[in-house]
């Protein structure tokens, strides 16, 4: 069986084709807070740089990644921490 | 077609130049990414009103619908959605936050 964490990566893969992705959970520091459940799986930090965000707003963007994983939000996904940025974004963030 | 929860909201975010839906209240946030939203806008010497969400189940699922939006805290300003805590904590970091309250006319204490 496939992990959410799995399933995040593989979702937002295959429709954007990020040149990094990085996907944490988070569940452990949550573990016991409202939200959380016992299998974990609810938390999650997730980096995307990716070319499809560029011309886009920052709201646009994390609706376009909620919008991927509808599922997994109403299959428990509780918190996604989202980063969100194009190649030439990062490349001058991440300096 | 009218839904009461979207009333109130709809009438909140007119009513209140920067409205904060968040879980807990500012006193005593019950979630670490709502903390995070109400110590900026303090930090800011922002003006703002809450609604907790965990009060009202209908007001919870309402506002996730209302603002196409699936987690919570929630910033609007001036009615205008600004987005949850990463954008929040992304736009104050940039001082993007900043130039978004003057541009909309709420007060807030210059960056030091």
């Amino acid at each position: 069986m496939s992990t959410r964490a799995d399933r995040i990566a593989a979702a937002i893969t295959e429709a954007l084709a990020p040149t990094l992705l990085r996907v944490a959970d988070d569940s452990a520091m949550h573990a016991g807070h409202a939200g959380a459940a016992p299998g974990g799986q609810t938390h999650y930090s997730v980096l995307v740089v990716s070319a499809a965000f560029a011309g886009t707003s920052r709201v646009a963007r994390s609706r376009a990644v909620h919008a991927l994983l509808d599922g997994e939000f109403a299959g428990g996904l509780h918190a996604l921490a989202l980063t969100l940025r194009t190649p030439q974004e990062h490349a001058k963030l991440a300096g | 077609m009218s839904n009461p929860v979207f009333e109130r909201i709809q009438s909140e975010i007119a009513d209140a130049p920067v409205m904060l839906y968040m879980k807990g209240n500012a006193m005593f946030p019950q979630c670490g990414f709502s903390a995070r939203v109400v110590q900026i806008l303090t930090h800011m010497g922002v003006p703002f009103k809450t609604a907790n969400v965990l009060e009202d189940a209908e007001l919870r699922d309402g506002i996730k619908e209302f603002s196409n939006w699936p987690t919570i805290p929630q910033l609007y300003v001036k009615g205008e959605f600004v987005g949850g805590c990463d954008i929040v904590t992304e736009m104050f970091q940039s001082g993007e936050l900043a130039e978004l309250m003057t541009d909309k006319g709420v007060p807030h204490e210059a960056a030091a």
